[in-house]
């Protein structure tokens, strides 16, 4: 893309243009379509103007209301007249590629709303959780000046991992008979979230998965990233209560971080892990396009015996180094 | 590895796969339909947007656009095709997005779907349009645009 082209597009997204927001995360998205000049000018651009969004990780099961709780606090934050970016990450199919995206049902109320931006992204990936382009989708919003930036995405394995290294906020979303959730944090194998959200509690069973939350958080020594104690809060996204409360519990983790200047550590920690995304993303293409090509003979002889699986890594360590 | 553009890396997440929205236009009921066509669609390689029932041409015109999407999908069985289509059409020139193509679904006449076509719809369906008719026309329709397809 020329520069008179680039500047243009930009120009016209900083001033709200939705195709042209559209087309400037289509560019970061997909990085491959461009010359690596368009997407450096772009980037950091936009990088320049970031740093000041508040990003809200919402993750959970599938089916425990983190879209409608998500269009609830859309409504919150628009109500105090912020900009508001939802991205929304489903998996792709391993088979086929394809993807079914359906978050966005739960939040078309917003659609006619200029100052909410939905964006809706596959992982596309081979291992699962957040593909480079989501996180640097988040950037981009974070220099097209949104103030809250939410992610949606589903809460298996690697993604929450991911979660935790590109928010500020990280909201986990329950939902009555969470029993498998619960024994998990009991075992100590789940610890992930700053705020725990009990969802349909419109419904009775609520009560029970609160108490036990309140309970693991209190007894253990359950804090989550620079000394926040976890909170929970019981919500029903459908009736609309409990939405004002998770909001303040909300600006009072914003407020911790910025107060320990924990706030600007978790932006340099995501660009620096963005990075790191980027680069493992290359590396195991690389390894997964070229170990059969490039390193065969090596492998023929692990399968023989006749070269210890060390040996052969470094070798062909070296090997495919020469050639990156 | 040495250029200097990340397309050498040729991974399949840096790579553009198609993208469609699927929505139901208008106040007629549920959603069967549109959704098996949505999974469907996924089930060859798609990356589909489902955005469900009730949707207005205003809305369905902006989620497309934040989406950017190359295609769009509108399901509609109550008969008001002639007004809430061409609305949908008028309102992607307004964002400057009448290159989405849009594909509609449904009972429709065909005097009406002659009609449509000559409005800028790509294609029209009926109810009981295979599958893989609809994905070979949307792969025709994607021809020449630079997206992943299967
Ligand atoms: N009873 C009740 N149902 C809810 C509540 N929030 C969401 N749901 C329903 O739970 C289902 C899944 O909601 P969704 O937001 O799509 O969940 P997600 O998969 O976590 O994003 C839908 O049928 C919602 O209507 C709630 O507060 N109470
Ligand atoms: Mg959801």
């Amino acid at each position: 893309m020329s520069k008179n082209n680039i500047d243009t597009l930009l120009y016209r997204a900083l001033n709200g243009d939705i195709r042209a927001i559209s087309k400037l995360l289509t560019i970061i998205e997909f990085p491959a379509d461009h010359d690596i000049e368009t997407i450096s000018s772009i980037m950091r651009n936009l990088m320049n103007r970031g740093g000041k969004a508040h990003i809200i990780g919402v993750t959970g099961s599938p089916g425990v209301g983190k879209s409608t709780l998500i269009s609830k606090l859309i409504s919150l934050f628009r109500d105090r007249n912020e900009r508001v970016a939802v991205l929304s990450i489903d998996p792709s199919s391993p088979f086929t590629l394809g993807s079914f995206m359906g978050n966005r049902i739960r939040m078309q109320s917003h659609s006619l709303d200029p100052n909410v931006f939905i964006r809706s992204t596959a992982t596309r990936g081979v291992t699962g959780g957040l593909s480079p382009s989501s996180v640097l989708l988040i950037e981009a919003f974070d220099g097209l000046g949104f103030d809250k930036i939410i992610i949606e995405s589903v809460g298996v394995g690697q993604t929450d991992v991911d979660i935790i290294n590109v928010s500020h906020t990280v909201i986990n979303v329950l939902m009555p008979g969470a029993g498998d959730e619960i024994q998990a944090m009991k075992a100590g194998i789940m610890e992930i979230g700053d705020i725990y959200v009990v969802n349909k509690s419109d419904k009775p069973e609520a009560d029970l998965v609160y108490r036990q939350l309140t309970e693991i958080i209190r007894s253990s020594k359950y804090k989550s990233k620079y000394g926040w104690v976890p909170k929970v809060v019981k919500v029903s996204s459908i009736m609309g209560h409990g939405i004002s409360e998770l909001g303040d519990i909300i600006d009072e983790h914003r407020k911790f971080l910025i107060d320990r200047g924990s706030f600007s550590d978790i932006i340099i920690h995501r660009r620096v892990y963005s990075v790191e995304l980027i680069l493992k993303y290359i590396i195991e293409e690389k390894i997964r396009k070229d170990l059969k090509k490039d390193g065969s003979d090596i492998l023929d002889k692990v399968v023989s015996g006749n070269i210890d699986p060390y040996t052969a890594s470094l070798t062909i360590y070296n090997k495919l180094a020469k050639t990156c | 590895m040495s250029s200097n553009s990340l397309e050498i890396v040729g991974a399949p997440g840096l790579k553009r796969r198609a993208k469609i929205l699927v929505a139901k236009i208008g106040l007629d009921g549920h959603d069967r339909g549109a959704k098996v066509i949505a999974r469907a669609l996924k089930e060859y390689g798609f990356e589909v947007v489902y955005i469900g029932i009730r949707q207005t041409p205003e809305m369905i015109a902006k989620a497309a656009v934040q989406e950017d999407v190359d295609i769009i999908g509108i399901s509609i069985h109550s008969g008001a095709h002639m007004v809430l289509i061409p609305e949908l059409i008028e309102h992607l020139k307004r964002l400057n997005a009448e290159d989405i193509k849009v594909i509609v679904g449904g009972i429709i006449p065909w005097e009406d779907a002659q009609r449509l076509k000559s409005m800028g719809v790509s294609e029209v369906f009926t109810p009981d349009t295979p599958i893989e008719v609809i994905v070979e026309k949307i792969n025709k329709l994607l021809a020449g645009k630079n997206v992943e397809q299967k």
